[in-house]
């Protein structure tokens, strides 16, 4: 009985996601030390991280965003461009394509958050598209379609390379970004997305101020996809506009609703799912999407609620 | 001047005057009912007053300052709080987390201490709970603190609605038909609740439509009828007004409320 209820107080503790993630990443290395494990591995912490900000924008605050992917897309050109075209350090331009998103973001964020449902999905998904379009186009900047090269990172003199540097980074990364999201869950700021997430006009009733607080969780999930395409360019040494690409913003959403709508841990698992299993299915060549899309849906069929939250919810149920 | 003052208040939708030329005040520590049949305009009159919908005639004054027009959000912060008639909980947040959002103006904490989890949010989270709990204890929902809203009972609801308005520390409360679909037990504890409130200070105005409950605990009662002011007074002269009595009590109602005062 004692160890039951140590297993519910830990599955209700607000800090057992971080730590199970934290061991996975120092397990990882161990199990799988080869170097397509580990970038394979970098790659699901890094859209991890960008559908993180997915989880604070339509997970807690209710927000759905089908252009996420453009904000990947402008921080990973700000490291791209930045010290390829003006001189500046890889790090600084890490700093200010988040900068630039979240600026973005607040000028995007302003009118079309105005709109609910259906019409925000789809307006965000407009600005996905021009997103992509100009860094298409624009090729005396951006390199066109075939993209352009990006110069190695370095944090503080150290410079990033190899597999495993590039494991640990994002690792550092993610755990980071794992915790501030935990952290605005379990806060007066958290409270009031998900309030407002629910019924807005009672949010409003209880002094919310509901259009600041919807600008803040976008303002905010452009910081983290565009760190996350910082990221990715930098690993990468390579960026196309593919990055800001329409599909990979619906990917990103499909991370977060697999995994668990609102659920930290869920996203990475989410993530995990869709960058991990397209990889497993390569023997099955012309069938991998097919399969990939009827995993899926098994899935959403079988955990309406996501991953996460139904696995949690079936041990809890069980438990004291 | 009184607490709460609405004058002359109006709104047309596609031509209908929804609500037409209706004033009233509300005095702090009174309880203030606003009847009529479906459709009179009472609902609509409340999302007026609570900036919901703009006016387009008319102002509203809490405590001598002008509040016509406000957005809900700024309203609250000047002391006005609302519960609504179609309930609107958080619905995947616990009891308490519900109250706890209704404590939202007196938080301190900044973005940016939320997000880095500083050790004053969980100061703050600490006293906010406390407070919700405090009143949720006297809505008499304490037991119920860490259910998830979505389980409670319809009765249990409507007094979470009122413990998270409680929570603004209004000068004026506005109750749309706390007492709809609620157990005879749920209206006597509803009643008393009402009648707490109002002791306390706080200028109660109530859309309700037992009549039992209204004639009971009213200090004075508005009737509307087709958006227009028709009669206003106490219980029993609105009670006995015979153009009321036609136009919304009808028999039985009278007869109600005549049980009602024994």
């Amino acid at each position: 009985m004692a160890a039951t209820a140590t297993l519910a107080r830990v599955l209700r503790a607000r800090f057992t996601p971080l730590i199970v993630l934290a061991a996975l990443m120092v397990l990882v290395p161990v199990l799988a030390p080869s170097s397509f494990h580990l970038r394979v591995a970098a790659l699901v912490w890094i859209f991890a991280l960008a559908a993180l900000g997915l989880t604070i924008l339509m997970g807690y605050a209710g927000q759905v965003s089908l252009g996420h992917a453009g904000f990947v897309g402008i921080g990973a050109y700000a490291v791209a461009i930045g010290p390829a075209r003006l001189g500046l350090d890889p790090l600084l331009c890490l700093v200010l394509g988040a900068v630039l998103a979240g600026a973005i973001a607040y000028g995007v964020g302003r009118p079309i958050l105005k709109l609910k449902g259906y019409y925000l999905a789809i307006a965000t998904l407009g600005f996905g598209v021009i997103v992509a379009l100009v860094l298409h186009s624009e090729a005396e900047i951006t390199g066109g379609p075939d993209g352009m090269a990006v110069s190695r990172l370095s944090l503080f003199g150290w410079r990033v390379t190899g597999a495993l540097n590039w494991y640990w980074v994002t690792s550092g990364a993610l755990l980071i970004g794992a915790l501030l999201a935990l952290n605005i869950a379990a806060s007066p700021t958290g409270r009031a997305l998900r309030a407002l997430h629910d019924s807005e006009v009672a949010a409003a009733g209880t002094g919310i101020d509901v259009g600041a607080k919807k600008l803040a969780a976008f303002v905010v999930a452009a910081v983290y996809g565009a760190v996350a395409g910082g990221l990715l360019a930098a690993m990468n040494g390579l960026i196309t506009p593919e990055a800001a690409r329409f599909s990979h913003s619906i990917e990103l959403v499909a991370m977060v609703i697999i995994g668990g709508l609102g659920s930290v841990f869920g996203t990475v698992v989410g993530a995990a799912f869709l960058v991990v299993l397209p990889q497993m299915l390569t023997a099955l060549q012309e069938y991998e999407q097919a399969v990939l899309g009827l995993l899926i849906m098994v899935f959403m069929i079988f955990l309406p609620q996501g991953i996460v939250p139904s696995i949690r919810a079936y041990f809890l149920e069980r438990l004291p | 001047m009184s607490l709460l003052e609405v004058r002359d208040m109006g709104i047309s939708f596609g031509g209908l005057r929804a609500v037409d030329g209706v004033s009233f005040s509300v005095e702090a520590g009174q309880v203030f009912s606003i009847i009529g049949p479906n459709g009179a305009g009472k609902t609509t009159l409340f999302n007026l007053v609570t900036g919901i919908y703009r006016p387009s005639r008319g102002n509203v004054t809490l405590a001598g300052e002008d509040m016509t027009g406000l957005a809900p959000h700024l309203l609250v912060r000047r002391g006005m709080a609302r519960t609504f008639q179609n309930l609107q909980v958080f619905f995947r947040m616990t009891a308490v987390e519900n109250v706890m959002v209704g404590c939202h103006l007196a938080e301190r904490t900044s973005f940016l201490a939320d997000l880095l989890g500083l050790p004053a949010v969980a100061r703050q989270n600490k006293v906010t709970r406390e407070h919700a709990l405090g009143l949720l204890g006297r809505v008499g929902l304490a037991h119920l603190a860490d259910a998830s809203a979505g389980a409670l009972p319809y009765g249990a609801l409507k007094r979470l609605e009122i413990a998270r308005a409680l929570a603004a520390n209004p000068k004026v409360l506005l109750l749309d038909e706390p007492a709809a679909g609620c157990n005879a037990v749920e209206t006597e504890a509803i009643d008393h609740l009402i009648a707490d409130i109002a002791k306390g200070g706080v200028g109660v105005v109530l859309i309700e439509h037992d009549m039992k409950l209204v004639m009971k605990i009213s200090d004075r009662v508005l009737v509307l009828a087709q958006g227009r002011p028709l009669a206003e007074g106490a219980p029993r002269a609105v009670r006995e007004n015979p153009q009321v009595i036609a136009a919304y009590l009808g028999d039985h109602g009278a007869r109600e409320a005549d049980r009602a005062h024994g």
